[in-house]
C-alpha cells in the first residue's frame, strides 16, 4: 500500500496496490480446477472427429463396462430429460450433446463421468461412434451457395445457412453522399478467426445436494447470475434451488459468458451420480469448442471531398457464426455494436448490411474484447482511412485530424444512431503524436526508405460504446441489462459491497474498494467486496463488454451515497444539528460553518447501531442497496501509433514502438487502467501478427493447440508506452468510462496500417490479418492468400 | 508403482500410474494447488516448477520422472511469512491480473535472478519467452522482475528474506 493515498485528503482513487494478489502471490488462489469436494467424480467429453456428419450409433457398452466410470451420458439420454438441445445468448439452439448430427469437429457427442481424471479420458476412447460424413461447409462465402449442404436441418423451416440480414443507417443518405463525392474508395478485408484462449480453459465443479435439492455449480462464468436463470430455464429447476460461483477465474476475455454443453454436462452428471462431479476442458477442447472471435468478411466503401473531407461511409459484411448461432450480444443486436462503424469522424451518412451465416465451425463470435463487434467496426473504417489517405496523397495523421469529432459537437449522435458522450479527440490524437515524436518518425521513415529500408508507422483513432446498457435498449435473453449493489456498513465502520459483476483479473476487489473508500472517507483496506457468489450477491448481468466500471462501478457509487445520506441524519442526531445543516467534507459529515464538529463513518455507524435516539422515521443502521440502469454507453476512445521495420524478402515484421493514449474517463486506479491497456496491447499484436483460427476443406480445425495457434509471448511485445487524456463521462456518477477492451479494439488496425505503410513503396495497398511473414510476403506478390483456410 | 520426492522441503512417497504427470501429482495428490496446468503442450508455462534447481513444465514431466529429486514449487517461495523479493515485485509493479501464469511466472524469475542477479529487460524478456500471460502484455511482469533484482542488490542475500535458496532448504 506504498502509494496509498490519505482518504481523508485526497480520496481513495490512486494506484492502489491490488488486494487479491495476496492469495495469488502465494499460490493460494481458488480456480476452478483447484476445487475438491468430497466424493468428487470427474468427467471428460466424447468429441467428433468430424465437421459434419450423421450419427448412425452410439456404442456405449465397453465404456459402461470400465471399473471406474459411473455414467455414460449421450444425446439420446438427454432427449429423454429434454436437455438435449440448449437455448444460446442469440435465441438459436446448440446441441448439449449431439442426438443427430455433428455440426463441427469437436462438437460434444458423450460425456463419461469416472472416479478419477485419467480414468474418464481412457473410456472416451472405449466409446464406438459411427458416423457417416456429409459434405462441409468451412468457408462463409460459400454458405449460401445454391447447393451448400445444409448444416441446421434440425431447425423447422430452416432450407438453407443463413441465420439473419440486418442493417443500420441511413441508405438513402449514404447512396446521395457517394454520389456527390469527389473521391471513393473501396476494399474487402476479412476479420479473421481468432480466440480468446484465456490461460485458464473453462470448466466446472456441479453439485446436487439430494437432500435440500440445491444444486451448487463452481464455473468458469463472466456472467454468474445469468448463468443461474439459464440453468433454471434449461434445467427447469427452480432458481432459489441453484447457486452459480464463479470462483478465481484464469482470464476471461469473452471466453467466459456462454453456458456452455460440459458445464450442463457437470450439471447432469452430479443428478445421475449424486455426487459432486468436475469437468475441466483441456487446450485442445477450448479453442476447438468454446466461443471464437470475429470471422467478419468485410467490404468497406468511403467516399470523400478531393480537399480531404470524409463524407460517407459504407458496409457491408458476411458474418460467419459456425454450426450454431451462440454469439453473445444484447438481443436487439444480432452483429453486435458494429454499426458504431463511423468512428470517430463527422460523416454526413453512414449505412452498413450484416448477413450472418452458419459454417461447419466451431459456434460464437461475440468474444475476446471485441465490445460486441466494436472490434471489427474499429478496424474497418480505420483502414478505410489509410485507404483513403493513400488515395488523397495525405499523410494519415493530417486526414484524421481533419476529420474529428471536434470537442463542441459533444454530445454527438453518430449517423448510426448511437450518442457518444463526450470526448477531445484531436487532443488526444495530438498527445500520442508528440509521444511517438511524428514529425522525427516520418523524417526517418523517409531516410531509411532512401536507403531501401521498409519502417512503417500506423495510425488508429477509436471510439468504443461500453457498458451495456439501458434497459430499454439491452437486454440478454430477455434480461435487461441492469446491475444491483448492497453495502453494509458494520458497527465499526468496516464496509462489505456485494456486487453483481465478476473479476476475470481485472482487480475488482481493489477499484471497488477505492470506489466505496472514495465515497465514505474510508481506506480501502476497510472494504471488502463480495462477487461471483449468486447467493451473496445482488442480480447483474456480469462482466464483460467494459461494462464492470460503467455500470456496476455506477451502482457502487449510487449505494454509497446512499449511505452517506443514511449517515448524514445519523451524524445529525450525534451533533445535535439538523441535517441540512451539515456538510461531507473531508470524508466526513461536519457542521456547515464549523469544521471541529464533525463525525467520521466509523463513528456515525457505531452510533447507527446504538441506543443513539434517532428522528422519528429513520430506520438506524446504514445499509442500503440499489440497481443501477444506465441512461447511456460509456463512450471511451484512444489514439494509437505503431512503429515496425518490415523485411520484404521474408515478410517478417518486427514492432519496434507501440504507443497508446487512452482516454477513458476518470480513472479510478491507473495501475490498473494501465496494466488493462497493456494486455489488450499484446492481444491486438497477437492478433495482427499471428493469431488465427485455420480450417481444411474438411473441417478440421488446425488451430487446436498453442503449437499451431501462436500467441505473442514476451519477445513479440514491445515496452508499451502509454499517455492519457481525461474527459470525464457526463451521465456515470463519477466520470469513469469502461477500458478492459478499448486497446484489444484499437490496436490490431494500427499494427495493420504501419505494415502496410511500410510497404506501400512496393505496392501494397491492403493484406489481411494475420501479417505473418507468409502472408505478407504473398500479399506483396500480388498473390494474398486466406489465412483463415487450408484448402 | 511407488514414488518418493521432496517436495517443498517436505518428503512424500506416493503409489502412482507411471503415466501420472507432475503437475496432476503435485495438483490432486499433494493438493499443491498454485501451479496450474494451462496447455499440455510446454508452450504456456503456467506449470513451471523447479526439479533440483532446474525450471520444468510439469505438464510434460511424469512424476515418475521426479522420483528421489526436489521440486519446488511457488508455495514455498515465502518463507517464514515473508514474501520472496519476485512476489514483492509482482505486487509492486502490478506484475499479474487473473493471477493464473503469475506462479510459473515467479518460478523463472526466481531461477533467472538465482543465476544472473542484475538482467537487462532483453534478459528478463528472453527468460520468460517460454511462459504465455494472457493478460499484463508482459511489460508489467518484466518491471516486476526488475524490481525484485534491484531490490534484492540493496538487500544481499543471506538473510532470512534472502536470494539464492536451493529447494528443500530451510
Amino acid at each position: 500500500m506504498s502509494a496509498a493515498p490519505d482518504p481523508a485528503l485526497d480520496g481513495a482513487y490512486g494506484p492502489v496496490r491490488r488486494k487479491e494478489d495476496a492469495r495469488f502471490l502465494r499460490g493460494q488462489g481458488t480456480f476452478v480446477d483447484d476445487i475438491q469436494r468430497p466424493g468428487m467424480l470427474h468427467g471428460a467429453i466424447l468429441r467428433s472427429p468430424l465437421a459434419h456428419a450423421r450419427i448412425v450409433s452410439v456404442d456405449t457398452a465397453a465404456a459402461e463396462a470400465h471399473p471406474r466410470v459411473r455414467a455414460v451420458i449421450t444425446g439420446e439420454l438427454l432427449e429423454r430429460r429434454k436437455l438435449a438441445w440448449m437455448p444460446t445468448l442469440s435465441r438459436d439452439v446448440q446441441a448439449v450433446l449431439a442426438t443427430d448430427k455433428v455440426r463441427f469437429q469437436g462438437q460434444e457427442v458423450a460425456f463419461v463421468v469416472a472416479e478419477d481424471r485419467y480414468s474418464a479420458r481412457d473410456a472416451l476412447e472405449l466409446i464406438q461412434v459411427e458416423y457417416e460424413p456429409l459434405p462441409v461447409v468451412v468457408d462463409a462465402t460459400r454458405a449460401l451457395d445454391e447447393g451448400a449442404p445444409l448444416i441446421r436441418d434440425d431447425v423447422a423451416g430452416q432450407r438453407d445457412n443463413h441465420i439473419f440480414d440486418w442493417a443500420a443507417g441511413d441508405r438513402a443518405a449514404t447512396d446521395a453522399a457517394f454520389a456527390a463525392a469527389d473521391v471513393v474508395v473501396t476494399q474487402d478485408m476479412l476479420y479473421p478467426r481468432s480466440h480468446p484462449a484465456p490461460l485458464e480453459t473453462c470448466g466446472a465443479v456441479a453439485e446436487m445436494d439430494p437432500v435440500s435439492g440445491k444444486l451448487t455449480v463452481w464455473a468458469t462464468t463472466q456472467a454468474p447470475h445469468a448463468h443461474r436463470t439459464l440453468y433454471a430455464l434449461i434445467a427447469g429447476l427452480p432458481e432459489h434451488k441453484i447457486r452459480i460461483v464463479s470462483p478465481d477465474i484464469g482470464g476471461g476475455f469473452g471466453n467466459k459468458v456462454p453456458v456452455y454443453p460440459g458445464y450442463l454436462c457437470a450439471v447432469v452428471g452430479t443428478m445421475i451420480t449424486g455426487q459432486p462431479v468436475k469437468w475441466v476442458e483441456d487446450r485442445s477442447e477450448n479453442l476447438m469448442s468454446t466461443t471464437f472471435a470475429r470471422d467478419y468478411h468485410m467490404h468497406g466503401e468511403i467516399a470523400a471531398t478531393r480537399d480531404g473531407r470524409i463524407l460517407a461511409l459504407r458496409a457491408r459484411v458476411l458474418a460467419d457464426h459456425g454450426a450454431f448461432n451462440g454469439s453473445a450480444q444484447p438481443s436487439k443486436y444480432p452483429a453486435g455494436f458494429f454499426h458504431i462503424f463511423t468512428g470517430s469522424y463527422d460523416l454526413q451518412a453512414a449505412h452498413c448490411e450484416v448477413t450472418g451465416v452458419y459454417t461447419n465451425k466451431a459456434p460464437g463470435g461475440v468474444a475476446y474484447s471485441c465490445s460486441f463487434r466494436i472490434a471489427e467496426g474499429v478496424y474497418l473504417v480505420e483502414r478505410m482511412v489509410d485507404l483513403l489517405a493513400a488515395e488523397l496523397g495525405l499523410d494519415p495523421a493530417e486526414l484524421r485530424m481533419r476529420n474529428l469529432l471536434r470537442p463542441e459537437q459533444f454530445p454527438y449522435t453518430c449517423p448510426t444512431g448511437w450518442e457518444y458522450d463526450s470526448g477531445d479527440y484531436p487532443r488526444a490524437l495530438q498527445v500520442a503524436m508528440d509521444l511517438a515524436g511524428y514529425p522525427e518518425l516520418r523524417r526517418e521513415q523517409e531516410e531509411r526508405r532512401a536507403r531501401g529500408e521498409y519502417m512503417g508507422i500506423g495510425l488508429s483513432f477509436f471510439t468504443e460504446g461500453v457498458g451495456a446498457g439501458p434497459r430499454k435498449d439491452m437486454d440478454i435473453l430477455g434480461l435487461g441489462m441492469a446491475d444491483g449493489a448492497d453495502l453494509r456498513i458494520y458497527p465499526t465502520g468496516a464496509a462489505v459491497l456485494s456486487i453483481s459483476c465478476q473479476t476475470q483479473g481485472q482487480g475488482h476487489e481493489t477499484t471497488f474498494a477505492q470506489i466505496i473508500a472514495h465515497e465514505l472517507g474510508l481506506s480501502p483496506d476497510d472494504v471488502e467486496v463480495v462477487h461471483g457468489d449468486t447467493d451473496r450477491t445482488p442480480f447483474g448481468l456480469g462482466t464483460y463488454g467494459s461494462r464492470s466500471t460503467p455500470v456496476s462501478g455506477a451502482a457502487a457509487v449510487v449505494v454509497a451515497r446512499k449511505v452517506r445520506e443514511r449517515a448524514r441524519v445519523v451524524a445529525a442526531a450525534m451533533l445535535e444539528a439538523a441535517p441540512e445543516d451539515l456538510e461531507w467534507a473531508r470524508g466526513r459529515w461536519q457542521v456547515r460553518g464549523d469544521p471541529e464538529q464533525g463525525r467520521t463513518m466509523a463513528e456515525i455507524a457505531m452510533a447507527a447501531h446504538s441506543s443513539l435516539e434517532l428522528p422519528d422515521g429513520v430506520e438506524g443502521h446504514l445499509d442500503a442497496e440499489t440497481v443501477y440502469n444506465p441512461p447511456n454507453l460509456t463512450y471511451p476512445y484512444g489514439a494509437y501509433i505503431c512503429v515496425v521495420d518490415v523485411d520484404p524478402g521474408t515478410g517478417a515484421v518486427a514492432l519496434r514502438r507501440f504507443i497508446a493514449v487512452d482516454d477513458c474517463g476518470v480513472r479510478i486506479n491507473p495501475m490498473i487502467v494501465e496494466g488493462q491497456v497493456h494486455g489488450g496491447l499484446a492481444d491486438g499484436v497477437g492478433m495482427a501478427l499471428m493469431q488465427v483460427i485455420t480450417y481444411d476443406q474438411d473441417g478440421n480445425c488446425l488451430g487446436g493447440s498453442f503449437m499451431d495457434y501462436l500467441l505473442p509471448t514476451s519477445l513479440e511485445c514491445p515496452s508499451w508506452e502509454l499517455g492519457e487524456t481525461v474527459t470525464p463521462c457526463p451521465h456515470h456518477p463519477i466520470g469513469a468510462k469502461g477500458v478492459g477492451e478499448s486497446a484489444t479494439v484499437g490496436s490490431p488496425v494500427a499494427v495493420v496500417n504501419a505494415v502496410v505503410d511500410a510497404l506501400r513503396p512496393l505496392g501494397l495497398r491492403h493484406a489481411d490479418m494475420p501479417l505473418t511473414p507468409a502472408s505478407v510476403w504473398s500479399a506483396l506478390q500480388g498473390r494474398p492468400v486466406r489465412a483463415d483456410l487450408a484448402l | 508403482m511407488q514414488i518418493t520426492m521432496t517436495v517443498n522441503g517436505v518428503s512424500h512417497t506416493r503409489d502412482v500410474e507411471a503415466r501420472l504427470l507432475l503437475i496432476h501429482f503435485l495438483r490432486d495428490e499433494l493438493r499443491l494447488t498454485g501451479s496450474h496446468w494451462g496447455c499440455d503442450t510446454s508452450n504456456c508455462g503456467a506449470c513451471v516448477v523447479w526439479l533440483d534447481e532446474t525450471p520444468v513444465k510439469s505438464c510434460t514431466v511424469l512424476a515418475a520422472m521426479a522420483d528421489g529429486r526436489r521440486v519446488r514449487t511457488v508455495e514455498d517461495l515465502a518463507r517464514g511469512g515473508r514474501l520472496d523479493p519476485v512476489q514483492q515485485g509482482f505486487a509492486e509493479c502490478h506484475g499479474l491480473q487473473c493471477g493464473f501464469c503469475t506462479p510459473g511466472m515467479m518460478m523463472t524469475a526466481r531461477w533467472l535472478l538465482d543465476h544472473h542477479p542484475d538482467p537487462s529487460v532483453a534478459e528478463i524478456r528472453e527468460a520468460l519467452s517460454g511462459q504465455l500471460c494472457r493478460c499484463t502484455g508482459y511489460e508489467n511482469i518484466v518491471r516486476s522482475v526488475r524490481w525484485a533484482s534491484e531490490h534484492e542488490a540493496a538487500q544481499p542475500a543471506g538473510g532470512d528474506g534472502g536470494t539464492g535458496r536451493q529447494a528443500g532448504e530451510r
